[in-house]
């Protein structure tokens, strides 16, 4: 046979000039046409993710209010050495920008920010201003000092030192319960105030678990619709989809009503005499189950089923004429084969779960509260941009660990069977 | 290959019948022994059953009714996994997730047969197949005909009792069928397989075969070697789906032991051998090989000699087929060799045309 194939191997035609540049113009053309394509999503991609995923990831670190607000005290003070109190240039230079910042909201922002340091900071500021006159005899200094007696002390220009700088690691520390000591060491936070590690390990946990439960109830699910005729697996199919129809607030809200103490699960419980008193079902964290199970089973079946559907019969027919038993064929056989369907289907489902937001706030308790809910906490309610940011790129920073994990993970497996 | 009748049939097909959806039967009264050794074809047309058949035998589906017994052993019941056939499905079914040599290892690993040996026996026969180099690649980063190879491979490595390949070669470009057809042939008598292959290509069939069965409707037309198949065929079914083949209608006017006397088109008489269960006054279908009908027969002292018009030359290289009208039937096939040709020979001549009486058969009328 060798010698057949060789013989209807064309023979390797002679150079002929200028063929090279004649197949780079046609293929810029079609190089064009494909960009021209894509153009339109790529915008959109930019300015609708890549743009306020920079911004959020910038906010984490951002500290400019003061250095806007106040340029020159900000620089002085980078060069202030700590110990002793600063200079009456800075003293002279703070009153000064202080006075300014009464327009243009300034004072607001650096009020906010210099809080997060002393949460006594923005009322000194206030009552600094009440009094602080035009011009003074005596020295800035001793005038500060007079209106009120915190400005003597080191601590109150320290604080305004740490909030000087352009950036800062104040935020994602605190995202981890952590903080930079009087010393500018990293340390934990008082034990007591932690809050965040807890959250982000509820976080991964209710996602890991809503994402292991879709793929143990939708494989077989799966599996199923691939198998069955196509009459049958249609109207299967519309029962898949059905969740998509209606919203998810009205979802996760016919949950509390089937799931609360009178609702329809408790009092069919209780005719039947299986239980005696109501089950406590939501609000708490089986209620985040169910709520989110449900919601994100659909992304879990559809990229299986389009795997599943792809998978012909005949492998597993091969295997057992080879001698497998069906049950061996179907693990050995028919499930390495779905791997990608199941790769697509987990890191979907775990995405949106570690984002969830709405159902854990409606539908669990106060122990049930996952990261997104601090990042709404801190955006909507206490303006708190930096937290906000900081948790959310901690969130970013998960995802995209595990996605790489999981990578890998699928990767060597193809490089060991290779 | 002889076959001694007193020999124990390794496959042997009783009385099977087989519904899909319990009104038709796919498969009729299924009667069929096979030997030790043998290479069994079923042919026939899409749809005659040639597939349901092979996926009894292999426990895919159930029979009806009657029994398959392989050896001394009754099949029916037995689970596909425990048959210990080698199966070469028409589109390989090569895992796509393994290599090349775990494919291949994966039925002696169902067995239980140690690494050491199991390996072994891997690297036998993928040199075998000329596919060393080839162990680590996937199925998907082979040609066609490579598939084919380790689909085969896969197939033999456990050393099955019975090999069975539906249409294995279907997939494949004329010369790659053509070359893979001698192959699966020399690993047969190499090592003294028994296979039962399923093809509806008839040329397929008679360069592989020992035996080849016919099907068609769910019954066996006619089992026998290639041959006495093109040679003797039982009736107008398998005249006319193996080889190519002249048929005239006709009617039976005497007959003797084996021979008739069949008239046919207006006023034409020839002699025939008698097919089974035809009587005189009967409706016969007259059935002449193109190559069997002699042109110009003048002088050749043949019994039956007529006229005809010569209507068409279809060159083919080593031959020509002329098409001719004999008999009010214009599609009138006979075959001659280019270098016997007169050539002042034209369109529209009349000829004659003349055929011995061993060369047609009476058969039954269709
Ligand atoms: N699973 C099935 N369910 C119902 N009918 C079937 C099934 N498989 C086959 N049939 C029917 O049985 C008949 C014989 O099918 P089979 O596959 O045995 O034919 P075949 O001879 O192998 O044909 P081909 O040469 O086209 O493969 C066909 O009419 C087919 O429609
Ligand atoms: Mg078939």
């Amino acid at each position: 046979m060798t010698s057949a194939l060789a013989m209807s191997q064309p023979a390797i035609s002679e150079k002929v000039p200028g063929l090279k540049a004649q197949l780079r113009r046609a293929e810029r053309l079609r190089k064009l046409k494909a960009i021209a394509l894509v153009a339109p999503l790529a915008i959109f991609l930019v300015i609708a993710f890549v743009i306020p995923i920079s911004n959020m990831l910038w906010r984490s670190v951002d500290n400019s209010e003061v250095m806007q607000v106040m340029p020159e005290t900000a620089r002085l003070l980078t060069e202030w050495d700590g110990k002793d109190l600063p200079s009456e240039a800075v003293f002279s230079v703070f009153a000064q920008e202080l006075r300014d910042s009464r327009t243009g909201g300034g004072l607001g922002r650096i009020g906010r920010r210099l809080n997060y340091e002393d949460p006594t900071f923005r009322t000194l500021l206030t009552q600094t201003l009440r009094t602080l006159p035009a011009t003074t005899e005596k020295t800035w200094s001793e005038t500060l000092q007079s209106i009120h007696p915190r400005w003597s002390e080191t601590d109150t220009w320290l604080a305004l030192q740490r909030a000087a700088p352009a950036t800062t690691d104040r935020y994602l520390l605190a995202a981890l319960d952590l903080q930079r000591g009087s010393d500018g060491s990293i340390e934990r936070i008082d034990e007591n105030q932690r809050v965040y590690q807890q959250v982000f390990v509820r976080t991964l946990v209710i996602a890991g678990g809503v994402t292991l439960i879709c793929l143990l109830m939708g494989f077989p699910l799966a599996y199923l619709l691939a198998t069955l005729p196509t009459s049958q697996s249609n109207l299967l199919m519309i029962f898949v989809l059905l969740p998509f129809w209606t919203s998810l607030l009205v979802r996760t809200a016919a949950w509390i009503v089937l799931l609360q103490s009178g609702g329809l699960v408790n009092t069919t419980l209780m005719t039947l005499g299986l239980i005696e008193s109501p089950l406590q079902l939501v609000f708490n964290r089986i209620g985040v189950f169910f709520a989110m199970v449900h919601i994100l089973l659909p992304f879990m079946i559809l990229p299986l089923y389009s795997v599943m559907k792809g998978i012909s019969p005949v492998y597993q027919r091969a295997a057992t004429s080879l001698g497998a038993h069906p049950f061996a064929a179907f693990w050995q056989i028919y499930v390495p084969q779905t791997l990608s369907g199941v790769a697509a289907g987990t890191i979907l489902v775990f995405i949106m779960a570690i984002g969830y937001y709405i159902t854990p706030a409606l539908v669990g308790g106060p122990s049930d509260q996952m990261v997104s809910y601090f990042v709404a906490y801190y955006t909507n309610t206490t303006n708190n941009w930096g937290m906000a940011a900081a948790l959310g790129t901690f969130l970013l920073i998960a995802t995209l660990l595990l996605y790489l994990v999981y990578h890998k993970l699928v990767n060597q497996k193809q490089l060991i069977r290779n | 290959m002889q076959l001694t009748t007193e020999m124990e049939p390794l496959v042997r097909f009783s009385g099977v019948q087989k519904t899909y959806d319990g009104e038709h039967l796919v498969v009729k009264d299924l009667n069929l022994n096979i030997q030790k050794g043998e290479f069994v074809t079923l042919l026939g047309p899409s749809g005659s059953g040639k597939t349901t058949c092979l996926m009894m035998l292999a426990g895919f589906e159930t029979p009806t009714s009657g029994d398959i017994f392989l050896g001394q052993e009754r099949l029916n019941t037995l689970p596909p996994h425990k048959r210990n056939i080698g199966m070469v499905f028409q589109n390989y079914a090569l895992f796509p997730h393994m290599s090349v040599e775990e494919n291949l290892l994966y039925p002696l690993k169902t067995r239980k047969i140690s690494k050491a040996i199991a390996k072994e026996k891997v690297d036998k026969i993928l040199s075998k197949i000329k596919l060393k180099e080839f162990a680590h690649r996937r199925p998907s980063q082979l040609s066609g005909g490579q598939q084919q190879r380790v689909a085969l491979a896969r197939a033999l490595v456990f050393e099955p009792q019975l090999v069975l390949m539906d249409e294995p070669l279907g997939a494949l470009d004329k010369q790659l069928r053509e070359h893979m057809q001698l192959e699966i042939k020399h690993l047969h008598e190499q090592l003294g397989l028994t296979v039962v292959f399923v093809t509806h290509d008839q040329s397929e069939a008679l360069t592989m075969s020992d035996r080849v069965a016919v099907f068609n409707d769910g019954v066996i037309q006619q089992i026998d070697t290639p041959h006495n198949l093109y040679e003797y065929p039982a009736n107008s079914f398998v005249a006319q789906f193996i080889g190519e083949n002249n048929t005239l209608p006709g009617k039976i006017q005497s007959k003797e032991q084996n021979t008739c006397q069949v008239s046919f088109g207006d006023g034409f008489t020839t002699r025939a051998l008698a097919g089974k269960n035809l009587n005189s006054g009967d409706k016969t279908q007259l059935s002449i090989r193109p190559e069997r009908v002699r042109l110009n027969s003048g002088h050749l002292n043949l019994e039956n000699q007529f006229n005809a018009t010569l209507h068409e030359f279809i060159y083919l290289g080593d031959h020509l087929r002329l098409r001719c009208e004999l008999a009010g039937n214009d599609q009138f096939y006979v075959k001659v060799p280019v270098n016997e040709l007169c050539p002042n020979l034209k369109a529209g001549d009349r000829i004659q045309l003349g055929w011995s009486d061993q060369d047609v058969r009476a058969l039954d009328y269709l």
